[in-house]
């Protein structure tokens, strides 16, 4: 069930936008119509596998391919020896930046393998089993390296190094000696020992928080033709089709011109369908086979064990409050496994972890540390949640000891416009106090809950949002519809919010837009669809396109009246001028005869994003002698500046808070002693599935960003910030225990309650 | 060349005969052999259900039935819930609660609905929670898919 | 996978026969959803697969007020637990059988397959040791009949010779005021593999005070299910009381030889026994008074 709390003046004024129209691509999604990656079938095609590295750690001392391309029905074998040297070179890669050479050396391992499950070459054949078997014949010596899998061992001056060039960033400085540790950065405000000596109240602890994955139920996959010519398409489920573009690029050495990505239909994302995996491979499969289209399908297994899971951590929180319960003083200490290569999202978990709250005094540190598991990738609002978890658990202990209602803390600290957040930026409008009124207000927290071993649990989030570069193209049908191209992969129904913008502008119904999802040659540079940023956008670059398309028609409308651009007004899809009145439609189809096509495009890159705030509810039940926890009743709040199409908005909230269930209660990855991923199979990587869920009630609240024509805020990351903070404080409250450990598992949770009875 | 087994049997009521190897799962010779590509792989192993289909009336993993085990057998896809006169209720509630994001885990959720319905035509939402266990999705949090389906059943109830 | 050949039998001789003279090379598939998984990660080999599921024997489910229950070892799990026989007589098998996998698995898996797998967490095979319930198995040497617990002899690993295979599961007559119950601990609310199961039946004198005798057995706490047998004979003739069902629980939890694994430390597996055990004892008793 859902409620909308707006404090838009405007929202009523809107003919499309607000509202639910069906989206355009869901027939077909419901018929199995929809064509996603691994569905593609070319003339001649040749299917793929991996050989992956059976060692967390290791020398490649030789590999041995022979057998492999002996093996009956094998077209072509590629090892790293097939990759083009890179330079160690840093390039923008969605929600966080990559070293290309490390991403060529995460595509196939060179001299080391760096994780259980890092692949280290491919075959392609006639069919996968062949592929797959073929691989196995692939005899690869290697000197086994001790594996280093514990963010803190990794830090210590004794632990095996990953790289060994790798040296600290040490505040900026780079470091003399060899090192896991990638970064260190910090951010500070004030003076925080002061603070703490101001403070009445202080809480410290820390928080361990394991590897999880995004989960996506699609599986990776891509498809290459490699044209004697040189030209290169690419079919696969990606985010950004120009990100591949790029990155298979760099990672070949090839221009972009000759290169074009063909997003398909994509599985789920969240953050790890950024990053390249199979594409340079099936490229170089397809070259080497003989020119024939490679596909190449990822199995789950592979899936977890090879791609980018996010960082586990560990978190120390430090906070202070007067008697008041203000806010004196904050320190935080993360430290967040990388995986193999530099780029954990830390620095994102810097920015958030006391983000929602205005503190004049604070110091974050944060570590960016190797570990020989997966490079981590984005995973919905990287970095934020290991952040939140931890420090709303300290908020909701320190409102505890003030005696305050957890609400009124947050309400009493909350960061407002003018604020600055302890990494820098300066809050524009913004709705935090909003929701946390909303939440506070709901009927969810104003229920009795009643019953042993029952609790409430409620917990704040902040996401950045990101801006991005978007493009768009439209043209105007005779028939009264608008074509649009923009170049956002659909993951959850954007092509429909984005057209909804469109048709807003124009006074046109939604179905009277034709969205289509186009490929790196048909459309302008567009920014893949993650951070939160497309109904944002790319939205914003079709409102731009459609205000060039009115200007567009009023020139004809003026020529069909002959009068001046000035005389004629447009509302609500209608042309008006005197008595006259055309519409949308009509017009349409007189523009052969006053001048022919009407088209245009745009391009923008918008700065601001407008951040999004959310406040969380859950009850549980926890069975005192299993640990088992039940969520009997969970309300997601949140802050969506504008909710275009609020079914989907809504839909989003309800599924960041599934991962993030899944995140606080289950979900973990297992390794042994010798770095071997244990847990690879949906068996046993353990995600929410319906029985573990209630419905998840939605509160929308709109505090329309300044920065959007439609007053939009990405609405996709915020949702997973706060649920295991809210889920643990709800276990404590029903049973005394803090759980400091994600997953809180049952075991975890009967550990806790033992020692709290012994 | 491995030894190739002919199999006949009738998808989404119409007849098929094809050549497959013994190793080969309904869900490959589904998508690889026959073209329909509605049932999904995500898992291979049981765990996500996107590669549902109906299976001699019983609701069943394609990835865990071999294909040369269904000869003589009837088999509804994706593909066959829909009919010539249109969506299948359960396909036009989905769409109108939203109760998609990715899609991925559709064609499997609906497959499974519809078993569900054919024997539980009212479930409670305790009950279609449980059926549904099976099926994994990683977008949605299932609130809107198990309203799509209830919304489903009573549609249907109300046209019997 | 290896599996080069398929072939769907038509009657039992047949299958003997095939087993036999292709000496381990062939495995028997019924319902797949285990075989076929562990075919594909190389976990069990198989060059030629013989179907069973069309032999009629192996799917009956016959019920006889004097004999008792008889599974046929390819019967679904979805027909043994929709049977209006075993519902009405078995409730406590149809708790386990009903918790193996999702729907798309109960629809295929057997409680045959489920117990020739000889998984130590196996959810079946609990449920039918306190039902004193026996395998038959029929080979080139002809019919032969053990008790289920004797069937599953390491993890994986059961008593099947060369040749042989599981053709029913014999479950006798319940008695009067008896009763049965399992349940088992998994993180999720569906679709995991048992941390623990436990399984009990009793069967009560008739003022339903005391309890004549008892069977206790645990799934997931040692290499292959557990028939407490010492359990079940300190019930015996025990008065129905707080302290006899948790001293009873305390023996199955000693008894119990958990490892660690990715479901679960020992330590946490030692704890559930003894909760797991009372609380089936618990439901056992009530529905043996209820009966």
């Amino acid at each position: 069930m859902t409620t909308n709390l707006s404090v838009d003046e405007k929202k009523d004024v809107y003919g499309v936008i607000g509202k639910n129209p069906l989206r355009h691509d869901g027939t077909d999604k419901v018929t199995g119509r929809a064509q996603y990656g691994a569905d593609i079938r070319l003339p001649g095609m040749l299917y793929g596998a991996m050989l992956r590295s059976p060692h967390a750690h290791a020398r490649i001392l030789s590999i041995d391919t022979s057998k492999a391309e002996a093996y009956s029905g094998v077209r072509a074998v590629v090892t790293a020896k097939d990759l083009p040297d890179v330079e160690s070179k840093i390039a923008e890669l969605g929600e966080g930046t990559i070293n290309l050479l490390h991403q060529s050396n995460n595509v196939m391992a060179k001299d080391k393998v760096l994780y259980f499950g890092h692949a280290i070459a491919g075959v392609a054949a006639i069919n996968a089993h062949v592929a797959e078997e073929a691989a196995a014949l692939i005899k690869v010596e290697y000197e086994v390296l001790p594996p280093v899998l514990d963010v803190r061992k990794a830090m210590q001056h004794d632990s095996p190094i990953l790289l060994d060039g790798m040296r600290t960033d040490e505040l900026g400085k780079k470091g003399d000696y060899p090192s896991n540790i990638a970064a260190h950065y910090q951010a500070q405000v004030g003076d925080v020992e002061k603070g703490f000596q101001d403070a009445a109240v202080i809480v410290e602890r820390e928080f361990f928080t394991s590897m999880v994955h995004q989960g996506y139920i699609e599986p990776q996959n891509a498809t290459a033709q490699h044209n004697p010519d040189g030209q290169i398409t690419i079919w696969c489920s990606t985010q950004g089709a120009f990100g591949v573009r790029e990155q298979v690029a760099e990672i070949l050495q090839i221009p972009i011109s000759k290169i074009r990505v063909i997003p398909m239909e994509i599985g789920g994302g969240f953050g790890g369908k950024i990053g390249v995996y199979l594409e340079p491979v099936v490229v170089l499969l397809s070259r080497k086979s003989g020119h024939r289209p490679v596909k190449m399908t990822m199995s789950r297994s592979d899936v977890l064990a090879a791609t980018g899971p996010t960082s586990g951590s560990y978190v120390k929180v430090k906070m202070g409050a007067d008697a008041n319960g203000m806010i004196a003083a904050a320190q935080a200490m993360l430290a967040y496994e990388a995986g193999a290569y530099p780029g954990s999202p830390v620095g994102a978990g810097m920015g958030v972890i006391f983000a929602p709250y205005r503190i004049e005094n604070a110091l974050i540190d944060g570590y960016d540390v190797l570990v020989n598991k997966p490079r981590t990738a984005a995973y919905r609002a990287p970095g934020g949640t290991n952040a939140a978890f931890a420090c709303e658990s300290v908020i909701d202990e320190l409102s505890e000891k003030l005696g305050m209602d957890p609400f009124d803390f947050r309400l009493l600290n909350g960061a407002k416009e003018g604020d600055r957040r302890v990494d820098g930026p300066v809050y524009d409008r913004i709705g935090f106090l909003e929701t946390l009124e909303a939440a506070k207000n709901s009927p969810h927290y104003r229920a009795q809950l009643e019953g042993p071993n029952r609790g409430r649990g409620v917990a704040g989030g902040f996401w950045f949002n990101y801006g991005g570069k978007s493009s768009a193209s439209v043209s105007v049908n005779s028939d009264g519809t608008v074509s649009l191209l923009t170049g956002s992969v659909d993951i959850g129904g954007t092509r429909t919010s984005v057209a909804m913008q469109l048709a807003e502008g124009l006074g046109i119904p939604a179905e009277s837009i034709r969205p289509v999802v186009a490929d790196t040659d048909s459309v302008g540079y567009t920014e893949g669809t993650y951070g939160s940023r497309t109904t944002f956008a790319t939205g914003w670059a079709v409102y731009e396109v459609g205000k060039q398309l009115k200007e567009k028609l009023l020139e004809r409308a003026a020529t069909i009246w002959e009068t001046e651009l000035d005389q004629i007004r447009f509302e609500h899809g209608i042309f008006l001028f005197d008595d006259k009145q055309m519409t949308f439609a009509e017009l349409a189809s007189r523009l052969d005869e006053t001048g022919g096509p009407v088209v245009a495009s745009a391009a923008v890159r918008p700065e601001q994003s407008g951040p999004a705030f959310a406040a969380h509810i859950v009850d549980v039940e926890v069975d005192p002698e299993t640990g088992k926890v039940q969520i009997l009743r969970y309300t997601a709040v949140q802050d969506a500046g504008k909710a275009i199409y609020p079914d989907y908005v809504e839909s989003q909230m309800q599924g960041g808070v599934a991962q993030g269930v899944g995140w606080a209660l289950n979900e973990e990855y297992l390794y042994d002693d010798q770095g071997r991923l244990v847990n690879s199979s949906l068996l046993d990587y353990r995600m929410p599935v319906a029985l573990d869920l209630p419905m998840i009630d939605t509160i929308l609240v709109e505090v329309p960003n300044p920065g959007h024509p439609y007053g939009v805020r990405g609405v996709g990351e915020v949702p997973i910030i706060p649920p295991p903070a809210a889920l643990v404080n709800a276990i404590y409250r029903a049973m005394g225990v803090r759980m400091n450990i994600l997953p809180a598992t049952p075991a975890r949770v009967v550990a806790e309650l033992n020692k709290q009875k012994g | 060349m491995n030894k190739k087994i002919r199999v006949q049997a009738t998808i989404n009521g119409e007849e098929f005969e094809f050549l497959c190897e013994p190793r080969q799962s309904l869900l490959e010779v589904l998508r690889e052999t026959l073209g329909l590509t509605g049932a999904k792989e995500g898992c291979n192993n049981g765990n996500c259900g996107a590669c549902n289909v109906i299976l001699d009336g019983a609701l069943v993993n394609s990835c865990l039935v071999l294909a040369v085990e269904i000869d003589g057998c009837n088999v509804t896809t994706i593909e066959g819930i829909a009919t010539p006169q249109g969506l299948h209720p359960l396909q036009q509630k989905f769409i109108a609660h939203a109760a998609l994001q990715c899609g991925f885990c559709t064609p499997g959720f609906i497959v499974a609905s519809k078993a569900l319905l054919d024997q539980i035509p009212n479930p409670s939402e305790s009950e279609v929670r449980q059926w549904l266990a099976g099926n994994l999705c990683r977008c949605t949090g299932y609130d809107r898919i198990v309203r799509a389906v209830m919304d489903a059943a009573q549609s249907q109830e109300k046209t019997l | 996978m290896q599996v080069l050949d398929y072939v769907s039998a038509g009657n039992v001789k047949e299958v003997v026969g095939l087993l036999t003279s292709n000496n381990g090379r062939a495995r028997i598939l019924c319902g797949g959803t285990d075989l076929l998984v562990q075919l594909r990660e190389n976990r069990r080999r198989a060059e030629l697969l013989i179907d069973v599921k069309n032999i009629p024997e192996l799917n009956s489910i016959n019920y006889d007020n004097q004999i008792g229950l008889l599974l046929g070892a390819a019967a679904s799990c979805h027909a043994i637990c929709h049977n209006p026989f075993v519902l009405e007589n078995y409730p406590g098998l149809v708790d386990a059988i009903h918790l193996i996998g999702g729907v798309q698995i109960q629809y295929r898996a057997s409680v045959g397959g489920n117990l020739c797998n000889a998984s130590p967490a196996a959810d079946s095979i609990p449920a039918l040791i306190v039902h004193e319930a026996g395998c038959i198995i029929v080979g080139s040497n002809g019919t032969r009949e053990i008790p289920v617990e004797q069937f599953c002899i390491a993890p994986g690993k059961n008593v099947l010779q060369n040749g042989e295979f599981l053709l029913a599961i014999k479950v006798p007559v319940v008695k009067e005021n008896f009763g049965a119950h399992y349940l088992r601990f998994i993180p999720r609310n569906e679709m995991d593999i048992a941390v623990v199961g436990a399984g009990a039946s009793v069967t009560l004198d008739k003022a339903k005070q005391r309890i004549l005798s008892a069977r206790i057995a645990l799934g997931a706490v040692a290499p292959t299910p557990l028939f407490v047998e010492e359990a079940g004979v300190f019930l015996a003739g025990k008065e129905i009381n707080e302290k006899n069902i948790r001293e009873a629980a305390r023996i199955a939890q000693a008894a119990a030889r958990p490892i660690s694994d990715l479901r679960g430390t020992d330590e946490y597996r030692k704890h559930l026994c003894a909760v797991l055990t009372r609380r089936a004892l618990e439901k056992a008793i009530e529905r043996a008074r209820a009966s």
